[in-house]
């Protein structure tokens, strides 16, 4: 996917620009872009390190396995076939808890573990009668984890403040309520559509 | 707005001192982990550092090439009623495929308007609230082998269309 956008914008800009005659802003962009590039993996590499340093700790002291707990029950509202004790609850309370938080490396793995055991509870069901088709499970937990979870926009203020932000942080409390907004909506979709039998 | 800043200010204090103070009285070695965890942060800074560049230079020469403008002029004739910034059309549509092509935009977006303009703040939530729909569903339901997502993109657009009316709200009042 990314090999034809990037392509895209590359041979795109070349044509548009030699079109309109700006060949000479876009080499000086080329090379200041790469440069700037790294100036800004400079101020991340600082902000990356304090966020996740805090996180190992929050890992290590059990914050992350206590919340991770703590959603179960809520996320049955959300998942009411599913038992407590199922795996897949765990995974996708895991992908839940490591979205919230911002940590990228840990959603993935948790997330695909996750459908994995989903897709093993549906094809246990025998009145499933098509294992391609993705479940009600499958659907609403895919929902909830694209409706946005990430409550610390860590990377966006990072970007902010490199580019001048007089309170990068400022946009915390504003980012939190629209985040909650979308995945106020998905809950309210999930528990509409979730209605049709799969 | 006041109290929304008041309150960002503190979050990050508060929560380096939440976790510092919890994982001392749970007796972990809490230097010792910050800095294993900022090591594994600043790898993971190394790793994506060349995404960074190539998406920088794309963004970049589409920017010189005066191509951006006119993309986003363009969206601008087609929802000429609905006053919404030149840029955030295209971002949107690029934010459901790729994250860090968006990011490459979003760079653009705080360097032109700067990121406390109407419009950088505007960009800032819209990022914050929405995710990369076609990518996330497409490595999901690749792994699970689903050929058929039923209800997943509808639900999907809803909650991706309530993060950006939340943020067009959010922005007026602030």
């Amino acid at each position: 996917m990314l090999n034809y956008i990037w392509a895209f914008m590359i041979i795109i800009g070349i044509i548009y620009g030699s079109l309109t005659g700006h060949m000479a802003e876009l080499s000086n962009a080329a090379l200041d872009s790469a440069r700037e590039a790294v100036t800004l993996c400079i101020t991340m590499l600082g902000v990356m390190a304090l966020w996740v340093g805090l996180m190992q700790i929050a890992q290590k002291a059990g914050i992350i396995a206590s919340m991770t707990k703590k959603l179960r029950p809520f996320l049955l509202f959300l998942f009411p076939r599913l038992r407590y004790e199922d795996i897949a609850l765990e995974y996708i309370s895991t992908n839940v808890v490591a979205n919230i938080l911002g940590l990228g490396w840990a959603c993935t793995p948790a997330g695909l573990k996750a459908m994995e055991e989903l897709g093993k509870i549906q094809r246990n069901n025998k009145t499933c009668k098509d294992p391609t088709a993705a479940s009600n499970e499958m659907c609403n937990f895919l929902i909830l984890n694209i409706s946005s979870l990430q409550l610390i926009p860590v990377n966006i203020i990072v970007y902010r403040s490199q580019y001048g932000s007089v309170t990068p942080t400022s946009i915390i409390m504003p980012a939190i309520l629209a985040t909650t907004c979308s995945t106020l909506a998905g809950i309210l979709f999930i528990k509409f559509a979730d209605k049709s039998p799969s | 707005m006041n109290i929304l800043a008041n309150l960002s200010n503190i979050i990050i204090p508060l929560l380096i001192f939440y976790i510092v103070a919890y994982g001392i009285s749970a007796h972990v070695n809490v230097y010792d982990e910050f800095l294993e965890g900022a090591r594994s942060g600043m790898q993971t800074v190394i790793s994506i550092a060349p995404t960074m560049i190539g998406l920088m230079i794309a963004v970049g020469v589409l920017r010189a090439s005066g191509f951006l403008d006119f993309v986003g002029n363009l969206c601008n004739r087609l929802f000429s009623g609905a006053d919404i910034p030149a840029p955030i059309m295209p971002l949107l549509l690029i934010k459901m495929f790729s994250s860090s092509a968006a990011t490459g935009l979003v760079l653009d977006i705080f360097k032109e308007y700067g990121p406390d303009s109407q419009t950088g703040l505007l960009t800032s939530l819209i990022m914050s609230s929405t995710e990369t729909i076609f990518y996330t569903m497409s490595v999901y339901f690749m792994a699970a082998k689903i050929k058929k997502t039923r209800y997943t993109l509808p639900g999907a657009l809803v909650a991706t269309l309530a993060g950006v009316i939340a943020s067009f709200l959010i922005v007026r009042f602030l």
